[in-house]
């Protein structure tokens, strides 16, 4: 067993320093997370923030309610400072609907002329959304928070006609404009606090899938590559065991695959605003069991093609899928049925379902232990398959 | 082992690869500190039979012992007793020569020490001292074969395998290995050298066996395998070659076709193995 330790130590030590001298590779190696990182961050931001989305504002009636109402949206800044809205003036509907066409805006809204004078006559008032239907996310992002504007506006304004009611005409003890305008409201309660955005929810993910590269087309790729060369003759006319040789290789690929996981997790953390809130122990132990679980497919895929190329692109056919099956963009349960069934068949699936309990929601060991056991019975199994096969497969 | 004592024996050694036989029933010994050319057409199965006897290869049927060890049973000892330079160079390019030879030594169980005395006295042989620190990648061919030579001996083996060891060097290094090899044997290591280089099997070898299509077609000593070609006054070995292996092109023919084997010269051949 030490042996056996010491050669597979020999072989990890030796890719290791092979693969810090090889600068192209390093550079990639780098590149590779930080680059995925940045593209998933800034290509899906949070969901809930809007940003300068052009539309048109005809105000027709043009008196103090009304262009109150054009100044809130104008000013309309959830998010960082920045304005919700690049407003435009126009004229009327006619107008806004030709500088959608031209694509000047995505969308508008008209403030008909009669606006203030049927409020304050006590009549509903009406203002009009126009939207943009050949562009539906901006569209419905768009009318989707105009909408929640007027609405909180109009709240207001019914609240002042309300107060106005109560303190002139109506004695009731106790009693606000707001339990007449909203009698109910609903509140929000999470697990952790604060608001969670689009990029915790992908930030498990991707640690996991880049772990799982690295060792999955890592492993193949850099047995293929000796095999190619001709030196894994070398190492296996040396008199070690065939399972220091391949779990050598495998063990510097997981020390790779590691390193690129943290990389993921202090670009999440520093540059997206993650926060881990559980034990930073334990994402490490299902970082290092989703390897675990990956090591065997790595080896039956070593064992079986003698190049390079075979073995990145039959590794791209399980890859692909598995990335979009295991949601690391999507969650599982939007999926059909039968796809979901299938997402629970890969390790994958149970290596971000682990991480995103334990990184988003502060889950312990206990609420994760499902998972660990399946990672650790899927990599069992499949080590205990692939070993054997190797020792065959690489002196046919 | 006294010197007459077989280090290698072979018995019906075959491999196959589907339904074609790369090696076929092949049967030969190398005694002691006896080189044993394997000359041979490209696709003959000199290299398979290298690698079945190193252990990297399986064979598919017969038996072969090495060191008086089992192959097949055996072979984690086998490779206790054994060196390979084979066709490509088992060299890792981001590596140094002296990193190099402590990965390859390690594994081989050797200590630290013994690999630096041993590396010490291979490499200044060699002429490869001032270049230990470089890496591989850097090195000429020639330069990488007397590393990969170093590499195959840290074992000290008492049996060595050379596939093409000169192939593509320089009339020089060729000179030099060559040397080298001389200088091993004499020592009493026992070796089997394949080489489409007539002139290099016949000043190395004790015998040559000559492959073609997976089987011995001749295996003798130079002076005996040139009594094959009458007809020929003071043959060469590459006459008493292409005489038994024909002049077809082998690697490019169809390897189903049955072979119907004429002489050089247009007699049938003779195969001959003692």
């Amino acid at each position: 067993m030490k042996k056996i330790l010491s050669d597979l130590w020999q072989i990890a030590k030796k890719d290791l320093l092979e693969f810090r001298r090889d600068r192209i590779r390093l550079v990639t190696f780098i590149i590779m997370p930080i680059f995925m990182m940045i593209l998933t961050g800034f290509i899906f931001p949070s969901q809930n923030s809007i940003k300068n989305i052009s539309i048109g504002i005809a105000n027709q009636d043009n008196q103090t309610v009304s262009n109150q109402l054009q100044t809130t949206i104008e000013n309309l800044a959830p998010a960082n400072n920045q304005k919700a809205f690049k407003a435009k003036t126009y004229s009327d509907l006619g107008a806004i609907k030709n500088g959608i066409k031209n694509q000047e805006v995505n969308g508008g809204l008209v403030i008909p002329s009669d606006f203030s004078a049927k409020l304050n006559t006590n009549q509903q008032a009406e203002v009009i959304i126009v939207e943009d239907q050949s562009n539906p996310q901006i569209s419905a992002l768009a009318t989707q928070t105009l909408s929640q504007v007027v609405n909180a506006f109009s709240q207001q304004v019914g609240m002042q006609k309300v107060n106005q009611i109560l303190t002139t005409r109506v004695q009731v003890q106790g009693a606000s404009a707001q339990s007449f305008i909203q009698p109910i409201i609903t509140k929000l309660e999470g697990l952790i606090p604060g608001e969670t955005n689009y990029f915790e929810f992908v930030a498990p993910g991707i640690m996991a899938m880049v772990v799982m590269t690295a060792v999955l087309t890592g492993l193949a790729a850099s047995v293929a590559r000796e095999k190619e060369q001709g030196t894994l003759d070398g190492i296996m006319i040396a008199p070690i065991s065939r399972l220091s040789i391949i779990l050598g290789k495998a063990t510097s690929q997981s020390i790779r695959g590691l390193i690129q996981g943290i990389i993921v997790m202090l670009l999440a953390i520093f540059l997206f605003g993650v926060t881990i809130h559980g034990n930073i122990f334990l994402v490490f132990l299902l970082l290092v069991l989703g390897i675990f679980s990956f090591v065997g497919l790595g080896i039956l895929v070593s064992a079986a093609v003698t190049e390079q190329e075979t073995a990145t692109q039959l590794l791209f056919m399980f890859q692909f899928p598995m990335l979009f099956l295991s949601g690391v963009f999507f969650p599982i349960q939007q999926m059909p049925s039968i796809m979901q069934k299938i997402a629970y068949l890969l390790p994958l699936t149970y290596a971000i379902q682990a991480l995103r309990k334990v990184m988003i929601l502060g889950a312990g060991i206990m609420a994760v232990r499902t998972e660990l056991i399946i990672l650790l019975v899927f990599g069992a199994v499949t080590l205990i398959i692939a070993v054997p096969l190797f020792r065959r497969m690489v002196t046919r | 082992m006294n010197k007459e004592e077989n280090v290698i024996e072979v018995k019906n050694l075959t491999k196959n690869f589907g339904k074609f036989c790369a090696v076929c029933e092949v049967n030969f010994s190398v005694k002691k500190g006896e080189i044993l050319g394997l000359l041979g057409p490209n696709g003959a199965g000199k290299s398979t039979i290298i690698r079945i006897l190193t252990t990297l290869t399986r064979p598919t049927k017969g038996r072969a012992k090495v060191a008086n060890l089992d192959i097949e049973k055996k072979s984690d000892e086998v490779r206790k007793h054994i060196g390979l330079v084979a066709e490509k160079i088992i060299l890792y390019n981001h590596l140094t020569a002296d990193e190099n030879l402590q990965f390859f030594g390690h594994l081989n169980g050797l200590s630290s020490e013994t690999i630096k005395e041993r590396s010490d006295r291979w490499l200044k042989r060699l002429s490869m001292e001032e270049w230990r620190d470089h890496q591989s990648g850097t090195y000429s061919t020639g330069m990488k074969q007397r590393i990969n030579i170093a590499r195959a001996l840290l074992t000290e083996p008492e049996i060595l395998f050379l596939d093409e060891p000169t192939l593509g060097l320089d009339p020089q290094t060729t000179w030099l290995i060559r040397d080298f090899i001389r200088e091993l044997n004499k020592k009493g290591t026992a070796m089997i050298l394949t080489t489409h280089d007539m002139h290099e099997a016949e000043i190395l070898s004790d015998r040559v066996a000559i492959v073609d299509h997976g089987k011995i077609v001749a295996l003798d000593t130079v002076e005996n395998l040139k009594k094959l070609v009458p007809n020929i006054e003071n043959p060469t070995l590459e006459d008493v070659f292409l005489e038994l292996t024909g002049k077809d092109i082998r690697d490019t023919a169809k390897k189903s076709a049955p072979v119907e084997r004429r002489g050089h010269f247009g007699g049938p051949t003779n195969n001959r193995v003692r």
